[in-house]
Parts: C-alpha cells; structure tokens; sequence
C-alpha cells in the first residue's frame, strides 16, 4: 500500500534572505495597496482604476520571475530563503511573525498565481468593460492576488491562514459581485460558511502544533513532527484535511463550488479553478511531514480525493450549463491532487505537477466559456450553443488546446501530469488506479460532450443572438494560456521532480519526456473510448433545450449528487430546528425566569399595598403590634 | 423609694396613651395620647437615671420635652388647619393620604 | 507634589458633564465634545506614560476605620480599559450628534412618541459622567471604592437607555437597573464578607494590594468568588442572566447600546479578572469547570440567538453575549496568551461593536425601522455604508486583517493546551459568526431593492463617515499589527499568572524525536 517506508529526506533549513530577496514582501504589498486604493478611493479611480488594477498583479510577476530566476541559479541548498518581515505575536515562548518563505514549491504558486493573474486581469478589462463597477472588481481582485501570495508565501501556519481566510473572504465578495442577483448573494454565503467549517480544522490544527511544538513555522514543524505521538500525528493530519475538503471543494465540503459559479466567469477562472481552490493541496503538501507520521490520515487523503474525483466527473457529465461542467471537471482534477497528495512523498511531486498544468489549462478553458457567453449575451446553457467554431475561431481553437491537455492527450501538459500520478495510484494500491483510470475516461467523456454541444454540430442559437468572436483584451490572454496548456507539461516534465524534491520531501523521481509504460498505453485506451462515446452520442439530433430524463444517474448528477439535499437535511435542517427551539426557550424561559421573579414581586406588592388605607389609626396599631412581636422576640431571646 | 412603682406607674401611663391614641378618633385626643406616651417614656428615663446614678436619662427627657414641645407647635397647627378647611377633627375623615 | 493624574482624568469628564446639562443647544454639544476629546487626550498621555514605566497611582486614607482607601492604579489592565473609554466616548458624542433634536426620534422600537426625548444637552452630560464613573471603576485599587463606582455607573446609564430610544424604552432601562442591582447587592454582601474576613485575620482593609496577599482559601473564598462572580456575570453578561441586554439594546439609541456594551460590560469581565482570578486562586480553580462551561454555552448561544434575530439591534447585543464568553472563556483558562488574548479582546471587541452598533444606527435612522426584513438591496442606494457594514461585520466575526483575529486566536489557542475540549467547542461558535454576520448583510444589503418600503438612498454623510472612520482605522491597524498593544498588555496577564503561582503549558514535543 501506501509507501511510508521512504525515509524522509532531512528538512533543508532556510537561509537569511539577502539582495533581491528582502524585497520579496514586495510582490505582496503592491496588489494590497492596490486594493486599498480602489476601494478607498471608490468612484473617483473609475476611469483608471482598471488599468492600475492591471498592473499591480503584472509588478508581482516580474518580482517573481526574477526571484525565481535568483533561485534557479542557486545551489539547491540555498534555495530556501526566510524572508522575516515583521513580528505579529510575540508572547513567551510563542513568536509569530509575517515571515516569507521562498522556497521551490512557494515560488511555483507566485508564478502561477501571478502569470495567470496578471492574463485575467487584463481580460477582465474587455470582460468587465460595460459593467459599472468595474474598479470594485479590480478591487477585489487585487486583494485576492495579495491574499492568495500571503497564503502561500508564508513561513508558518499562522500567516498561511491569514492568506487562506484573505482568499475566503475575496471569494465571497467576487462570488456575490453581481449582489442584487439573490442567488449570487445566496452562493457567497455559501461558500464562505462551507468554508469556514474547514477552516475550524485549521485552527484547531494551528492550536494544536501550538500545544505540541510551540511553534507553528513549517521548518521546525516538520523537524518536530516526528516526535509527534501517533493519535496526534493522525488528528492533526484529519484537522488538515478537514481544512483542505473546505477550500479545495473536496467531498463532503464540495457543494460550495457549484453554486460558486454564480460569480463573474474570470472570477470562476482564476479563484475557483486556478488558484484558490488548490491551497488545500498545497496545505497538505506542505504538511507533508506530518501526513509522514500517520498512515489513517494519508490514507484518508487518498480516499477523499479518489471519491470527490468521481463525483466532480459524474456532475460534469450531465450538467447543461458550460460553467457547471467545468466546475464539476476542477473537483475531478483537484481530486486528482488530492489523491496524488494521499499517496506519500512521491505524489507530492506530480499533486503539485498537476495542480500547475491544471491551473493554465482550465483557467484557459473558463476564459473561453467566459469568451462564448459574451459573444451569446451571456447565455451558459449548452444546449443553445452548437457550431459556435466558425464565428469564434480563436475561442475554438485556444479551448482546443485545454481540452486536449486536459483529457491528456500524448505530450500535452495534462498528459504528463495526469498520468503519472495513475501510474503512482496504481503502484500505491490497485483500487485507487482503477478508479482514477475511469475518472480519466469520464474525464474525456464530458469535455467531448462540451466540445461538441458548444463548438461543433448545427447551430441552435436563440434567435437574436449573434455570436462574435470577443476583442483582443481577452483573446491575448486565451492564446497565451492555450501555448502553455500545450507546452507546459514538456518544459517541465523532466526537471519539476528533482526540483520540488527538497519542499516535499520525495526523493528526486527521474521521468523523461518519452515515458512509455502499460498503464500509460491503457490510460491511452480509456481516454480514447470516452472521446469516441462523447463523439458519438452527441454529434447529432441534439435538441436546443436541455431533454428531460428519467435515467437516473443523469438526474442524480444534474442534482449535484443531492449535495444540496444532503447537506440540509444532515446539518441545515437540524441547526435550524435546534437554533429556532433555543431561541423561544430564550424568550420564554430564561427570560421568563427572570420576568416571572418579577411578576411575583409585583403582586406580592400589590397585596401588600392594601395595608396603606390612610386610616392613621391603623397605622398605629401595626406600630403597636410590630413593638410586641419584637418585645416577645427580644425576651424569648434572653430566655433561650 | 422603690423605683419599681415609678416604672409601673410608667407602664400604665403608656398603656393608656396607646389605647387612647388607638380608640379615639379626635385628632386633639389623640395628640394628648402621643404626649401621654411621650411623658411615660420621660419618666422612665429619670428613673433610671436615679437609679443609675448618672444623668443620660435625664439629658434624654430634656430632648423629649423639646421634640414633644416642637412637634405640638407644628400639629396643632396642622390640626387647627385641617379644622378650617373641613369642619372636622376626627381622623377617620382624613383618609386621602393611601395607596 | 506630583500631578494625580487619574483622579483629573476621572473628574473632569464627571464635573464637566453636570456642567453640559445645564448648558443648551449647541453651546452643549460643542462643548461636551470638546471635553470628551480633551479626556481622550489627557487618557492617551496618561496610557503612554504608563505604558513606559511611569507609575501614576494615587493613594489617600479615606474611610480610615474599616480601611478604605482612595487608591487607583495604573497598571496595564487598566490603563487598557482607560484607553479604551476615552476613545470611544467623543466617538459616541459625534454619533448622537443630532439626538434629542425633533426628527431624531430613534425609530428602534416602532416609536410612537409616548413621551418625548430628553434635551440632547442631557445625553452629552449623561454620558460624559459615565466616562468618568468607568474610569474610576477601571482604576480602582480599593474594592469599596471600585464597589461605589461599580453602582454609580448604573445611574447615567439608567437615565440615557430611558431618555432617548423606542417607545419601551423605560421598561428596558427598569429591566436593567433591576438586573444590575441584584448582581450588585450580592457583590455588596460578598464585598462586605471580604471587610469582615480580611478584618478578622489581622486588620480590616479593602485595599486590593492588601487583599491578595491573604489566604481566602476554602468555603469562605468559594462564597465570596460566587458572590463577585454573579454580579459581573450579570453585567458582562452571560447565559443565562443576559436577557436584559438584547431588551435594552433593542430600545436605547446606538449611542447609549455603545456605552452599554463597549464600555460598561467590560467593567464585569474586568471584575472577573481583577477580582474573581486575583482575590481567589483557589475558588477560581474550583469553579473553573463550571465557569468555562458558562463561557461556552454563551459562545453558542449568543451565536445561535444572533442568528435567528430578526431585530438588528437585538442582533448586535447577541453578538456580543457571544464574544463576552470568549473573553470569560480567556479569563478562566488561565494561560499568558488567553488572558492577553481576553484583554486585548475586551479592548477590540469595544470598537468593533461600536462600529456595528453605530454603522447598523444610521441604516435604521434612515429607513426608520430596525427590522432585517424592511431592508434589501441597500447597497445599491448607500454602497459606503454597506462597505462599513460588511468591514465591521468581518470585525465582529473575527476576520484575520481585523484586531478580533488576533484575540480571538490567543484566547482559543491559550486555553487549547489546557483545555482542548472547551476550545473545540467553542470554535463552533467561529462558524455561527459566519452565519449571523452574512445573513444580516445578505439580507439588508444584497439582493434586489425592495418595493414595498422606501429604497435607502442617501449614502453616509461627513459627519458619519468621520464618526465610524477612527474605529474601522484602529480595528485595522491593530489587526495586522496587534504586537504592539500586546506588548502593553502583556505584562498584566503575566503579573495574574504570577499572582496565581500558575505556569503555562509546555510544548509536548520538544525534538524531532519519538
């Protein structure tokens, strides 16, 4: 089963940050004061705060690129650089600080985050040209970028959930932009309190490290952790999982992201495909000393990813709106992670492999489903699509590209990242290869699908639609990322697993770019079947409105396998009825208690009053009558 | 002298002032049954004092007899008062002050 | 002769406010305003200098024969708590700038005008000698005179919850005087107790600094702690003696809900700590159990109420039932970051619900109702207001970014290494801030424009902006930078902790090995 019996490389310690590196803080603060500015300065910035917006993810970049280019000239035991830049808490024994970490893997998420940041803005700018807020947006916008650089460039927990609630709430605020659609502001809600129940494991985890290590930093966690008890060792790695189903849309915190897409379509693109979502792969990777010390937790990992890539590809098979099916295709992929995450150090390499190749690839796929609903006035639903190839060529063919990547075919991105991490399934446990190997057929199944529903067959447009090739501010961004869904797999196939070795504590696993195994050739083979069924069953007589079906594993997954459904009868329903009882018990008894002593004391008054009836006379004989009772009580007093 | 005649006499003096103030219900009468009382109290006080051998109790008295001299002088005002406004003295006419 | 500082700084809001009551108009507005910023001052200088080592206490004999003193100190909790008053009242002052004014009738509770408001002149007065009165209370190094101060307060505080708001509003003050008087007549008999006892084991005295270098172990010590602990349960307030605050929250106006819940509360959980943990080790330990259970349940239970209110005002004081337990909760587990964590969070959570209570007050002001379903779709009419709803709402659910975070976190993440259960309990009532927050900003603020009431059109005023702008500043800087006032806080969680001869829970691991 799962390999814990490779010895874990012994944690490489970060060195001081010296010449470019102490700017790194840099690449954080430029988007924040960005935000700040579009938000503070509100209408005045209209005019020009997208453009400022723009540029500020693109200034990170270049910091990044050059850092990185620092990083890869350097010895590989230099390339872990601390970056302290001021203390948050510092009590007793506790210092926690806003500290940086420049490292293989964070450096590989500010590139991604940034490059693709930086494509999304721009083509924000054509996307969002007629909406009225659009500085907000940009707003937002720039303060994910920060949020999500705060999360991953951070040296210790404590700021890494800064970053991951950062990222939270900009979901939140993009999810709902369009706030007088009921169902956007429904949907942010969702997601942040779906969220915020994983981000209970993160603290109880940040506590916990506190209490065992006293220390929260991931180098010294990742020295300590082997001292860890193994009840701990498997808590801590079930608190981080839970941390990681609720941000990454992992089963059973995974219905959020459905609704998610709710949310302007770049916002779809970049925070729930291509970044966000996957910082629950990137925190169990970083845990990955931890998830070394308890089998039940590594395996847990491997479980939930396995199902959650089940069910993303199940609902994205039957979903009519194009937005759906990829939302439901990235729980597949991250589920991939996830499982590749579950399957020890050497997963870790091709989790994170795939989670970059993912983020260019369906990030380009979103901007052209993004690119097709502004060219059909903003319809999403498939079923009115159809023949959109000839008047959208650049769409087609840059979706082309992520399409391709994504069901894997030879020497695209996906395919040497998806692959590989079948083949390590395979090598884990039978159990979870065959399952990923149908997911990657499913997986082939529903893109055809989409393909064919939007792109290809006879046109079914509604009548007054004209569809049109979009302008160049988002058609830039979808070329770029099309070359990299293409490319970026060969670049970095053979130099990505000696690279990450040291920040995920695998040994330096060698693949070549012509990597040929069995699995690889039946991989091939199931892709190839879900092609030709995805093909075949909708090339023709496809109707213009979504059929009704009784078949009931379309219905089931057109439903979002009742996650909805689930979740309110499980938890919704329950907490309702339980917060509605406290609340009249609330008013009545406690309350009551309280206003009943009351009541008591009033009529007690009452009947008392009665004895103020004005007759001086009687005034006198109380007096009287009370001087005996105290006369008898002094003298009964004496006697006893 | 026994002083223990003194204190009896004080007791029935008492007692007559408190049915008195109790039984009656002119106002003038039962002023005289609050002095009544208030002069029992007195005697009491100077008999111990000679029974004690110091003068507290009769320092008591003096302040008696000054509080009771005061308090006549404002009563008798307000009964004398209430006499004009309602032709009356008995106290049971005089109900207003109640709950 | 040095300058007594704290006894200037305690008088002058105290003699000036009688003076504003008697002043009209603007005359009186201007000139409470300017008295409340000249405190903030003087408080702010007063906090800085203690906060370097300057020691500002006061000490006079002053009821000789039972041993009252009129002591105050400066030690950090205080100064804390001191710093926290003087900013918040010229805060308060600017909010309520129009009360008492004819079409300010605060529509919190369907006004129907029963009796009319109070002269404005009369809230600036009001709530300067409140300031004042606090500040005595935070100050205090006499239990008795702590005890005079402690029941002075509920005077103002009476006056400005019955003199301006909706239409119960003197039910609601009557309800809180009511409930403030028992929790302070059992605090009477238990300060008596502590007289009598410290009197029969050598020689009388309500000096605190006397007092907790004796012994008041056993059934003695556990009858006094209940004695102190009901009352400022009462005031703090905690499941199940807090129905009094949604009602008074629901009828006073936002200004006075701010004193209330801002400053006043925090007097019971500073009493908690102060006099509760610091006279009676032994009790505290004892109740210990009981007392977290206590803090817990409020937790949930404040979030659950919050969560289902449909008042917004009412919805606010729940909120705040919630966070009181967090800061008991800090309190009682009895760690250096949990008792930072519950100073720094009594410190927040005063601006925090400010911003909440005042932000939530002008929306009400402006549609003239304080119901959650008269409202929809405000962002579209007042987008700044709803930014500042939605930044103090993050506020109140303890956003990291917010000064809430970093308390919220040292509360919980203390008490885990003792106790782990408690916390993890309590972290659910994390998740019910997420909920009441969002639902209530859902609900007034997102969603289309509702047709059947008047759309809220007019966005924030200057006035308003600049009232609400101080708090949302400080609620920023500290929350990405709270080190600072920690450091100031610090040491008195330290000075408890050493009092109580307590140690904090080591790391269990301390290398990388089995």
């Amino acid at each position: 089963m799962i390999p814990l019996d490779t010895v874990p490389l012994e944690t490489v310690l970060p060195v001081a940050a010296s010449g470019l590196f102490s700017l790194a803080w840099l690449m954080i603060a430029i988007p924040l004061a960005g935000a700040g500015l579009l938000l503070v300065l509100g209408r005045r910035s209209d005019s020009w705060g997208h453009l400022l917006g723009a540029l500020a993810p693109i200034a990170s970049f270049v910091i990044g690129l050059v850092l990185f280019i620092e990083l890869l000239g350097r010895d590989p035991s230099q390339r872990n650089v601390s970056v302290p830049v001021y203390d948050f808490i510092d009590l007793g024994s506790w210092h926690l600080g806003i500290d940086l970490q420049v490292d293989q893997l964070s450096i590989l998420f500010v590139l991604l985050v940034t490059f693709v940041g930086s494509l999304i803005h721009i083509y924000s700018i054509g996307y969002m040209a007629h909406d009225p807020h659009r500085r907000r947006f940009f707003g937002y916008l720039n303060l994910f970028i920060a949020s999500m650089l705060i999360l991953v460039l951070a040296d210790n927990y404590l700021m890494l959930f800064i970053g991951w609630e950062g990222v939270g709430l900009c979901s939140y605020l993009l999810i709902g932009f369009w706030y007088q659609r009921p169902a956007a502001a429904a949907a942010g809600n969702k997601a942040f309190i779906m969220n915020r129940i994983g981000d209970l494991g993160l603290t109880m985890a940040i506590f916990t490290m506190l209490a065992q290590f006293g220390t929260v930093n991931f180098t010294q966690v990742s020295q300590r952790a082997p001292g860890l008890s193994g009840s701990w060792a498997a808590l801590l790695g079930f608190m981080l999982l839970l941390a990681a189903c609720g941000k990454s849309a992992q089963f059973p915190l995974q219905d959020w992201l459905m609704d998610a897409m709710e949310g302007p379509t770049p916002v779809s693109a970049l925070i729930h495909a291509a970044t966000m979502v996957t910082a629950g792969v990137y925190l169990v990777v970083r845990s990955h000393a931890i998830y070394a010390q308890s089998y039940s937790a590594t395996l847990a990992v491997a479980i939930i990813g396995t199902i959650t890539l089940l069910m993303g590809a199940w609902i994205g098979s039957t979903k009519k709106d194009i937005k759906r099916v990829l939302a439901g295709s990235t729980m597949s992929q991250i589920g991939y992670m996830m499982l590749a995450a579950g399957l020890g150090p050497i997963g870790a390499t091709f989790a994170i492999f795939h989670l970059i190749t993912h983020g260019a690839f369906k990030a380009n796929m979103f901007l052209g489903a993004g690119s097709v609903m502004h060219g059909t006035g903003d319809d999403t639903d498939m079923y009115h699509f159809g023949a959109l190839a000839k008047v959208m060529p650049l769409t087609f063919w840059t979706f082309a590209c992520g399409y391709l990547a994504i069901i894997g075919f030879p020497f695209t991105s996906g395919y040497f990242s998806k692959d590989h991490i079948i083949e390590a399934a395979f090598d884990t446990g039978p159990v979870f290869g065959v399952l990923a190997l149908i997911g990657a057929g499913i997986t082939a199944y529903y893109m055809t699908r989409l393909m064919v529903l939007t792109f290809l067959g006879q046109r079914r447009w509604r009548t007054g639609v004209h569809p049109h090739e979009s302008p160049a501010t988002m058609t830039v961004p979808l070329i770029v990322l099309a070359i990299l869904s293409i490319g970026a797999g060969l670049v970095m196939t053979g130099w990505i697993g000696d690279w990450l070795a040291p920040a995920t504590g695998s040994h330096p696993e060698h693949t070549g770019v012509l990597h040929i195994s069995v699995i690889g050739v039946i991989t091939l083979v199931v892709v190839a079947a879900g092609v030709v069924t995805g093909w075949l069953t909708n090339r023709h007589g496809v109707p213009s409105e979504e059929p009704a079906t009784s078949n009931p594993v379309a219905l089931i997954g057109r439903n979002d396998i009742y996650g909805r459904a689930i979740d309110d009868a499980v938890v919704v329903r329950p907490a309702t009825a339980l917060a509605h009882g406290i609340s009249s018990f609330d008013s009545s008894a406690v309350d009551g208690g309280a206003m009943g002593t009351a009541g008591v004391m009033a009529g007690l008054g009452t009947a008392l009053r009665k004895l103020q009836n004005g007759y001086v006379r009687s005034y006198g004989l109380h007096t009287a009558i009370g001087v005996v009772v105290v006369g008898v009580v002094v003298i009964l007093g004496r006697m006893a | 002298m026994n002083p223990n005649d003194y204190l009896v006499l004080s007791a029935i003096l008492f007692a007559i002032g408190m049915l008195g103030f109790l039984y009656r219900r002119s106002a003038l009468v039962i002023f005289m049954s609050v002095e009544l009382m208030l002069n029992s109290v007195n005697l009491t006080m100077v008999t111990f004092s000679h029974v004690h051998g110091n003068l507290d109790g009769q320092v008591g008295a003096f302040f008696v007899m000054v509080v009771a001299a005061a308090e006549v002088v404002v009563g008798l005002a307000i009964i004398v008062t209430i006499f004009r406004s309602r032709r009356s003295t008995s106290v049971d006419d005089i109900n207003l002050l109640k709950y | 002769m040095t300058v007594p500082v704290l006894t200037i700084l305690a008088l002058l809001p105290i003699v000036a406010g009688a003076v504003v009551m008697f002043l009209k108009g603007a005359t009186a507005r201007y000139f409470g305003l300017a008295v409340s910023l000249v405190t903030f001052v003087v408080g702010l200088a007063a906090f800085l200098a203690a906060s370097r080592g300057t020691d500002l206490s006061e000490k006079h004999q002053w009821i000789s024969s039972i041993g009252a003193w009129y002591a105050l100190s400066s030690d950090p909790l205080s100064m804390t708590m001191v710093l926290l008053t003087v900013a918040l009242v010229p805060v308060v002052l600017g909010a309520e700038w129009r009360i008492g004014r004819t079409g300010d009738a605060w529509a919190g509770g369907a006004d129907t005008g029963d009796s009319p408001q109070l002269p404005g002149s009369i809230f600036f007065g009001l709530a300067l000698m409140l300031e004042g009165l606090a500040i005595y209370c935070f100050v205090a190094a006499d239990v008795l005179l702590f005890y005079l101060f402690f029941e002075a307060t509920l005077l103002p505080m009476y006056f400005l919850i019955s003199g301006w708001g909706g239409a119960r509003r003197r039910a609601a003050a009557l309800k809180f005087l009511i409930y403030s008087l028992v929790g302070g007549l059992i605090m009477l008999v238990a300060v008596i107790g502590l007289g009598v006892h410290s009197g029969a084991s050598g020689h009388t005295t309500f000096l605190l600094a006397d007092l907790v270098r004796m012994n008041f172990d056993g059934a003695i010590g556990r009858y006094l702690f209940i004695g102190f602990f009901i009352a400022f349960a009462i005031k703090a307030p905690m499941v199940p003696v807090h129905t009094w605050l949604p009602d008074a929250a629901e009828q006073a106006t936002p200004g006075s809900s701010v004193l209330l819940v801002g400053i006043l509360d925090k007097i019971g959980t500073f009493g908690m700590l102060r006099l509760c943990l610091g006279l009676f080790p032994q009790a505290s330990a004892w109740a210990t159990p009981v007392v977290l259970a206590l803090a817990v349940i409020s937790i949930l239970w404040g979030a659950v109420m919050a969560a289902t209110s449909h008042h917004l005002m009412r919805l606010v004081s729940y909120t705040s039932v919630s966070h009181f337990g967090f800061m008991v909760l800090g309190i009682f587990a009895v760690t250096t970051p949990s008792i930072t964590g519950s100073i720094f969070y009594m410190f927040n959570h005063g601006f925090a619900t400010a911003a909440l209570f005042l932000v939530l007050g002008f929306l009400v002001r402006r549609r003239g109702s304080a119901d959650i379903k008269d409202f929809g779709g405000v962002q579209a009419g007042a987008p700044v207001l709803a930014g500042l709803f939605l930044v103090s709402g993050l506020a109140t659910l303890g956003l990291p970014g917010t000064s809430s975070f970093a308390s919220e976190f040292l509360v919980l993440a203390g008490a885990w290494g003792r106790h782990p259960v408690y916390v993890a309990v309590a972290t659910i009532g994390m998740v019910g801030a997420a909920v009441y927050v969002l639902r209530a900003y859902r609900r007034t603020m997102t969603g289309p424009i509702d047709e059947g009431t008047p759309p809220v059109r007019t966005d924030l005023g200057g006035r308003e902006k600049f009232v609400l702008a101080p708090l949302i500043i400080v609620l920023l800087v500290f929350g990405f930078f709270p080190k600072p006032m920690l450091d100031v806080i610090e040491p008195a969680a330290r000075a408890t902790m050493s009092q109580l001869n307590m140690t904090d829970p080591q790391p269990v691991v301390k290398e990388g090995v089995k």
